[in-house]
């Protein structure tokens, strides 16, 4: 302790003290036992090469090595980039335009919408992952929706090309995350006092500026969450993948990090490798979200 | 600012003291606490058959058996044997397929393992189990309960493997089934009376009726590829009609000879590639789930189905007398009938942990429930018995199941699955056969990938 500056336990109300960490020691205890522990577990694993049976051996970094050097892994990075789009990216934006609408528009019955906006994320995703199986299957919905319109051309097998298959998985992604945007969204727009929008009209500004200039930025903190869960949501993408396209869709144009995790530890008897990407994932979600932390908290600190 | 950085550095060091601690108290090697050594054979006169002597035991059974029939053959098994032996009880442990695959492997190398278990075959699973040594070889049991003559050995060789774990069919034997498995051809009776055609039994009549259903605007043949599995059968399918049966098997089990770069294999994919380009196949079956098409088929709609002899109950409840069932077609040999050639095996065969307290008792439940009596009510269940009662007969789709399975067991060569070549056939074969399927690859490419997927295997691990 540095001479001069009084114990700290006798320091004013509201400055840090030691006794804080007894606090804070039973919520540490279970965190630990629950969340640290495995993680660290883990880490350790991903230290070795084993296959859940038998022995393991020791391999330093060579798991994560070996997961640069996977063509395979690297591919499957890339589709989670392109579920980052749909995921997150445009619900986000659906969610300030429609959120945007419903608030000037001020419609009746407004908490039926919301609520049937919302209503995907309340259902299990490998439910939603089977009715959207359904919809895409060569004659199901979406084909028949088509030829009745007179687009029977465009009618494909959706999963069952590896063209499409991505896209059409990101798309139920945007249909799920769109609803949450949305009523986080406008919760945050009804915060915004009358007054910025009336000063706003009142300097001439169209439904655009004023979009622009009043709601996007008073929605930052909102923005910031809703990236941060969709974000998460994306990365950790697992089951509407495992359900619409099993054993990594055509071609094996959607397979994701979550899903093979899965497929290495349980199946292919790869633990250390699955551990070792498993620790890469955490890493990215927690730098992707810190990220996202930085650029929403900004305005705040300020 | 500065005091309060120190806090966190403070928080974080303790974070990972704690972390550090929690660690050492189990940090080791993994797998050092299930590691164990190989359980040894017991002697025919050491497995004792007589359980009253036990005491009162608890079984724990993991099984898969959760759909319709399945369920119900298993509850009545479980409770006769409980009734045979009052000091036995069977404390079931049901979960579904692929539940039961995912947990199987941290069950077995748990704290408190299964005492019998259900265990996929093939060399993911069962085969790396035995490697581990977490299974038992139940050498002197076959002998003390005669399971060599209860069964042919070509449905028991399917259980056998060395300790090595890698060649399926050869070492001690890990399990016993209670089902047989057939993947054959299922047929709309109406739809090929309509067609004036009969039931085909050649390769020849198979072409002339694809083709018929296709000029009549019927599909010929219902396929839905979404997992990739379907895929892998109509390959083995294909197979029957250019390879030797010798080389099926090679293939299948991973034998050092086989090679997929021959004549035969590269025609059994250039007959794949026909179908799709003739349009036999449903129309884009890629994006179909195998549930789904077999539904289909039961709708009426489709000509054929080439499917596991798993789907006859509901195949049999959808369709009723309008199905039927058949082995694929044989090869046009002029006059002498050729050998029967089907992909299949038995079911997932039941094991008994290597850590079992009860291993008299484990080896009791397997005889059980694969004993003539357990093979009477799982022809009830109009699930295909590993071996068939010879009563009970009726002449619908279960009918034509057990004579295909008998006949392939009498004058026959039952072929495994290709995927139990190499551990990671299942992924490989599966993303090949979609890939030519959807003309993204060429044959010599596609064969050339499943070569590789063999010579990695022998070359690694």
């Amino acid at each position: 302790m540095p001479p001069g500056k009084p114990r700290r336990s006798a320091g004013p109300p509201g400055e840090p003290r030691r006794v804080a960490y007894l606090y804070l020691l039973p919520a540490l205890v279970v965190n630990a036992l629950f969340l640290l522990f495995p993680l660290g577990r883990g880490a350790w694993i991903s230290l070795f090469d084993w296959d859940g049976l038998t022995l393991g051996h020791w391999a330093g970094w060579d798991n994560y090595r070996a997961l640069v050097a996977d063509a395979g892994l690297r591919a499957a990075f890339g589709h989670v980039a392109v579920l980052l789009v749909f995921f997150s990216a445009l619900p986000i934006a659906i969610g300030l335009v429609l959120a945007t609408a419903l608030h000037r528009a001020r419609v009746r019955g407004m908490a039926f919408f919301r609520t049937a906006l919302f209503l995907p994320q309340v259902v299990a995703m490998v439910v939603v992952g089977v009715a959207w199986r359904g919809i895409y299957a060569p004659d199901g919905a979406l084909n028949g929706a088509l030829r009745a319109l007179g687009l029977g051309s465009w009618a494909t097998s959706w999963l069952g090309d590896s063209d499409t298959a991505l896209v059409a998985v990101g798309f139920v992604g945007t249909w799920v995350q769109s609803g949450l945007a949305v009523v986080l969204f406008l919760g945050g727009i009804g915060r915004i006092p009358r007054e910025l929008f009336e000063a706003a009209r009142l300097d001439g500004a169209g439904a655009l500026r004023e979009f622009r200039s009043v709601v996007v930025p008073s929605l930052r903190a909102e923005i910031g969450v809703a990236a941060t869960l969709t974000t998460i949501a994306a990365l950790r993408t697992f089951d509407l993948v495992y359900v619409m396209t099993p054993q990594g869709g055509p071609g094996r144009s959607t397979t994701v990090p979550a899903y093979e995790i899965y497929h290495r530890a349980f199946h292919s008897g790869q633990v250390g490798s699955a551990a070792a990407l498993g620790v890469a994932l955490t890493a990215l979600s927690f730098l992707v979200t810190m990220g996202i932390g930085r650029l929403a908290g900004g305005e705040r600190a300020r | 600012m500065a005091r309060w950085g120190r806090a966190r550095t403070a928080v974080t060091l303790l974070v990972v003291a704690v972390a550090t601690v929690l660690l050492s108290v189990s940090a080791c090697v993994p797998g050092a606490r299930s590691a164990a050594a190989r359980p040894a054979d017991r002697a025919p006169q050491e497995v004792r058959t007589d359980l009253s002597a036990l005491g009162q035991v608890t079984l724990v059974v993991w099984d898969q058996e959760v759909r319709g029939g399945q369920e119900k053959q298993i509850t009545a098994l479980n409770a006769a044997f409980q009734r045979r032996h009052p000091n036995i009880r069977v404390h079931r442990v049901a979960r579904a397929f692929a539940d039961l695959r995912d947990t199987s492997r941290l069950a077995l190398t748990g704290e408190e393992p299964p005492d019998v278990l259900q265990v996929n075959n093939g060399r993911q699973d069962l085969g790396a189990f035995v490697r581990a040594g977490l299974l038992r070889p139940l050498t002197g049991e076959a002998a003390a309960y005669g399971w060599e003559r209860r069964f042919p050995e070509q449905v028991l060789r399917l259980a056998r493997y060395p300790d090595a774990g890698d060649q399926i069919g050869e070492g001690r034997l890990y399990g016993l089934p209670q089902t047989g498995e057939l993947v054959g051809l299922f047929y709309n009776r109406t739809m090929l009376a309509e067609l004036g055609l009969r039931p085909p039994r050649t390769w020849s009549e198979f072409d002339a009726a694809l083709e018929a259903a296709r000029r009549a605007g019927r599909l010929p043949i219902q396929f839905g590829n979404l997992d990739k599995m379907p895929g892998i059968h109509l390959l083995g399918f294909a197979l029957h009609r250019f390879a030797t049966p010798e080389d099926e098997t090679a293939l299948a089990t991973g034998r050092p000879e086989a090679s997929w770069s021959t004549p035969a294999a590269g025609a059994a994919a250039r007959l794949l590639a026909e179908w799709v380009d003739r349009g036999y196949l449903t129309p884009g079956f890629a994006g179909v789930h195998p549930d789904d098409a077999w539904a289909a088929f039961g709708r009426g709609e489709g000509l054929f189905h080439v499917g596991g002899s798993w789907l006859v109950p509901e195949l049999q409840a959808a369709m009723g007398d309008n199905v039927g069932f058949l082995l694929p077609p044989a090869r046009d040999e002029g006059g002498a009938p050729a050998r029967p050639v089907v992909t299949g095996g038995p079911g997932l065969p039941f094991a008994v942990s290597a850590r079992t307290r009860h291993p008299d008792a484990a080896a009791a439940y397997l005889d059980f429930v694969t004993s003539p009596e357990a093979m009477a009510v799982l022809a009830d269940t109009r699930i295909l018995p590993a071996m068939p009662p010879s009563a009970n007969r009726p002449a619908d789709l279960f009918g034509d199941a057990v004579t295909a399975w008998e006949t392939t067991a009498k004058s026959g060569v039952l072929v495994p699955y290709l995927d139990y070549a190499t551990p990671t056939a299942y992924e490989t074969i599966g993303d090949a056969v979609e890939r030519l399927l959807a003309k993204a690859t060429s044959v010599q490419a596609f064969l050339e990938t499943l070569q590789a997927d063999r010579d990695n295997d022998r070359g690694g691990r």
